[in-house]
């Protein structure tokens, strides 16, 4: 079994029109057996900023950690929050310095940037972003996730048009994932509010 | 002796302290993270006026197609680009790293960087890590002595040659280029070699697919033409799009209003004395 399929993830983010989306299920497994159901994959760097993380669970809360602890000194140096992109480079280096001892998790970042156009990037679990105009997933549910998004995703979608989109590529996804699923968790970030929501899916 | 409770930013070069855990986790019988790599064909070529470099855009994931359209041609200097095969961690820090020290390096001896320069500072590295930092190299600029295609393995040897090809796919491109290269060729004959060559790399090699990027290098002045051919544009897109029958259902939802930037003018006249 792989590293990576000892808790169970699924994460995606996809690219609207001034919007984005994020998204993750909500297990929390030790191997076959569930531990929780509404453990926090998606956290709030800033308003304008998220990071999913999937992967080994100890390793997410413990790269958050370090990573709101970064962006808070940048706020206290420079005055002011981290650009999306910034952000990402900021992520990629923390992941690379432990090149041969890695960070057992990956990272899918999404932010809006200057004049509110949306950021989506993924890495691997050494930081090699992968930056994508359209979609990007990551977890153990991850096959399931490219195809659904690769057939359901167009460009230019409205917040509420994003949100159906995303959730139904999420919840067919982790439907064919035993590791991942237990409901979704979906943020979708326009200009002016956040909205977070919680979705209703099989338990099992 | 315990560390301090604070987690300073380190001062750069590798940090090996989850080893141990990893190693560990590996003996319990996990089997440890694949990282993206970047399957690949990469090519070079020299021709009258200088060097063109050329890379499809396909990164992978064991047997998934990770990114479509990834960038392969990486900025060293003004006129130095390099293009990067292998695990795609390495490339993207390896050539940032040295396109770094090439720009401090400008800045002291205020001259153009040179191929040579970027080759050594390349070479020295990947040595020192044995070839554990997988990241095979095409180098290509045109400097000051004239135009320059090196290209560099992960254990730090590098070659100087009039037509270079690198990746999964160097094998498909090499036969396009031993039987169609000859010195002295002009910028649209070169750029037409070098997309037949990425392009029998796509259609060949499984590693390597999607768009071909070229880069143009010559004395003063480069070309940096991304997405130069696409010949694998998706033909299937319905018209009128994916519509969900049933729409998701929704336990909760939290609105949370952000706070409107407001853009502040100075009105109003400014202050007597």
């Amino acid at each position: 079994m792989s590293i990576f399929e000892y808790n169970g993830s699924a994460v995606v983010a996809m690219v609207g029109k001034n919007c984005f989306a994020i998204a993750s299920d909500r297990r929390l497994g030790v191997q076959l057996q569930t531990i929780a159901t509404d453990f926090q994959r998606i956290s709030k760097i800033h308003d304008r900023v998220f990071i999913g993380l999937s992967g080994l669970a100890t390793d997410v809360q413990t790269l958050y950690q370090r990573l709101v602890f970064r962006h808070k000194l940048y706020q206290l140096r420079e005055e002011r929050d981290m650009k999306p992109e910034t952000f990402a480079s900021l992520v990629s280096a923390i992941l690379y310095e432990k090149r041969f001892g890695p960070y057992l998790c990956q990272p899918v970042i999404a932010g809006l940037g200057e004049d509110d156009k949306p950021f989506i990037c993924t890495m691997d679990s050494i930081g090699a972003k992968e930056l994508a105009k359209d979609f990007v997933v990551s977890g153990t549910a991850s096959e399931s996730l490219y195809g659904a998004c690769e057939a359901m995703y167009k460009p230019d979608m409205e917040a509420e048009e994003l949100f159906e989109t995303i959730s139904q590529a999420l919840l067919s996804s982790v439907d064919r994932d035993c590791l991942s699923g237990w409901g979704g968790h979906v943020y979708v970030v326009t200009p002016n509010e956040i909205k977070e929501r919680i979705l209703k899916g099989r338990m099992d | 002796m315990t560390q301090s409770g604070v987690d300073v930013p380190p001062k750069g070069g590798f940090s090996f302290d989850l080893c141990k855990r990893n190693d560990m986790l590996i003996q319990k019988g996990l089997k440890a993270p694949s990282f993206l790599k970047t399957g690949t064909t990469i090519v070079g070529l020299i021709f009258k006026d200088g060097v063109i470099l050329g890379a499809d855009t396909r990164a992978t994931e064991g047997p998934i197609v990770a990114d479509k359209n990834c960038e392969k041609i990486h900025y060293m200097a003004p006129n130095i680009y390099c293009c990067g095969a292998g695990t795609a961690a390495d490339t993207e820090a390896v050539t940032d790293m040295v396109s770094s020290q090439l720009r401090l390096h400008r800045y002291q001896t205020g001259r153009d960087s040179r191929v040579i320069t970027a080759l050594t500072l390349l070479k020295k590295h990947l040595f020192s890590y044995q070839g554990h930092v997988s990241a095979a190299l095409v180098l290509g600029g045109v400097d000051i002595t004239g135009p320059h295609l090196h290209t560099i393995y992960p254990h730090g040897s590098t070659d100087t040659l009039p037509f270079a090809t690198m990746g999964s796919g160097s094998l498909a491109a090499m036969s396009v280029f031993e039987a169609k290269y000859k010195e002295g060729l002009t910028r649209d004959e070169g750029i037409k070699l070098v997309a037949e060559a990425i392009c029998s790399g796509i259609f060949n090699d499984l590693g390597s697919g999607s768009n071909v990027d070229i880069c143009v290098i010559t004395k003063g002045h480069k070309e940096y033409l991304r997405n130069y051919m696409e010949p694998n544009p998706r033909t299937y897109v319905s018209s009128k799009g994916y519509s969900f029958t049933k729409k998701t259902e929704v336990l909760r939802t939290k609105i949370t209003p952000l706070m409107e930037r407001v853009e502040i003018t100075e009105v109003g006249e400014a202050m007597e004395e």
